[in-house]
């Protein structure tokens, strides 16, 4: 590799960007050239100088306030008004208009467990948000959740596949306490939420596009499992399919 | 002064504009559910979107206009939206409102060219901060003085360096947002941080 090369991608080996075949080739190279090696650790400190330094704006209320008002009222149909709606339907028959309700309301559930996930990811982003259990170690955040919900979330670790466990939330979806374990991929953050499920099938996973967030949704063991992030889809498979596989190996049975 | 008087009045007559637009737009768009949905997914972003538009349009009152705009165009455009996520869509939308001003600026009396991005292109990286390792260690400064060397950097490379590490888009996503391959955000990242380094370097000599 050429210094030329090596100036061009030490920055991508900084940002974590950089694939680890390439990574040896700058690291080998970096090993016997002085210059780039000097290029590499002030690129590095500066980086964290720049990250360290708050360089964001603040949107004036004012704007928010202006765009808001361009957007029509909120007022979403309650669940209640679309059910008034069938039960004034009268010309269908009972027992045909039972199983429809059945039908939507178990449709529009799983739509507004969805909706509430992405909320719920949506919420923990704000600053302060994110964790109640601030930990790198399962075998802290694990413990955490005793006592707090019906379930015993499984915390596994993902750091040296790529996934950095973060910490835990207590949040609500559904009306009701939910596990959230947190973990970090580059500056994407990874919600999984845990809930207990009726059934003890395996239903396999499932990816969704909701809001631009990617959700996968996976029941196994009586468990039901959202992954939610804007990591792209595939990588967001990938973390899912190392989870479900970590799981696998250290519970065995 | 007569030329702030008039940098004034088109500010407003843009705002009075985007108003107007904003009424047309919610009688076609009259869905509150819809709306909901918009607001819970992108005014989380209000405060990106309008870091971005302050860096790429270093003018506080275009900012904010061209945020407004950009958030009309992208509840127009929601039901359409399928991904990616919605910070690189909603940047790649303020992109090309930001852009719009550019030419706009460019066509105007009043307005002012200060990018020449080609000549900076072409121009060789690793002739760049060619300092001693003593002078290496970089003096933090404050995050105003860090803004205004940010500032002063020529487009295209500071729209990719605030993508990058202001906004936290991965090289995918600044791709996809500035339309251009990964290979050039890589080069155009690495000669914003060699020029940002030698400005560091050049206020750190400035102030000895």
């Amino acid at each position: 590799m050429t210094c030329r090369e090596a100036e061009i991608l030490l920055h991508a080996m900084i940002d974590g960007e950089l694939d680890a075949g390439h990574a040896r080739e700058v690291e080998q190279h970096i090993a016997n050239c002085p210059d780039c090696g000097a290029q590499l650790a002030a690129y590095r400190e500066m980086s964290k100088a720049i990250a360290g330094s708050d360089l964001r704006y603040t949107a004036p209320p004012e704007l928010r306030r202006r765009i808001e008002a361009s957007l029509p009222k909120t007022q979403a149909p309650s669940r209640r008004a679309v059910l008034r709606g069938f039960a004034m339907g009268s010309a269908v028959s009972a027992i045909a208009a039972t199983g429809l309700v059945a039908i939507v309301l178990r449709s529009d559930d799983e739509q507004r467990i969805m909706s509430e996930v992405v909320s719920a990811h949506l919420r923990s982003l704000q600053p302060g948000h994110l964790t109640d259990v601030l930990s790198t170690d399962q075998h802290t955040v694990k413990p955490w959740f005793n006592g707090k919900l019906d379930v015993a979330p499984p915390v596994v670790d993902l750091t040296a596949q790529g996934f950095t466990l973060i910490g835990g939330r207590l949040d609500y979806v559904d009306t009701r306490p939910i596990g959230a374990i947190l973990y970090r991929r580059r500056s994407h953050v990874i919600n999984l939420f845990v809930a207990q499920t009726a059934s003890a099938e395996r239903h396999a996973a499932k990816i969704e596009t909701i809001q631009g967030f990617n959700i996968r949704r996976w029941s196994e063991r009586g468990l039901n499992y959202w992954a939610i992030s804007d990591l792209a889809a595939d990588e967001l498979a990938d973390f899912g399919e190392k989870f479900e596989t970590a799981l696998r190996t250290s519970t065995p049975g | 002064m007569p030329g702030r008087w008039i940098e004034a009045g088109r500010a407003r007559a843009s705002s009075a504009e985007a108003g107007q637009r904003a009424m047309r737009v919610s009688a076609a768009n009259d869905d509150p559910e819809k709306a909901r949905r918009f607001r819970d997914a992108a005014l989380p972003y209000l405060d990106d979107a309008y870091t971005l538009a302050r860096y790429l349009l270093r003018d506080a009152t275009d900012a904010e206009d061209a945020v407004q705009e950009c958030y009309l165009r992208a509840f127009k455009h929601f039901d359409s939206y399928r991904g990616p996520a919605m910070k690189p869509w909603l940047f790649a939308i303020l992109r090309n409102v930001c852009h719009a001003e550019f030419a706009r600026r460019a066509s105007s009396p009043t307005g002012t060219i200060e990018d020449v991005a080609d000549k900076e292109e072409q121009a060789p990286l690793w002739h760049e901060a060619q300092e001693t390792p003593e002078a290496q260690m970089l003096r933090r400064w404050d995050a105003d003085t860090i803004r205004r060397l940010i500032t002063a950097l020529a487009e295209p490379f500071r729209e990719t360096f605030v993508l990058r590490e202001i906004n936290n888009l991965s090289y995918r996503e600044i791709a996809d947002v500035a339309e251009v391959p990964v290979g050039t955000v890589m080069s155009r990242l690495a000669r914003a941080r060699a020029m940002l380094r030698s400005a560091w370097i050049a206020e750190e000599e400035q102030r000895k």
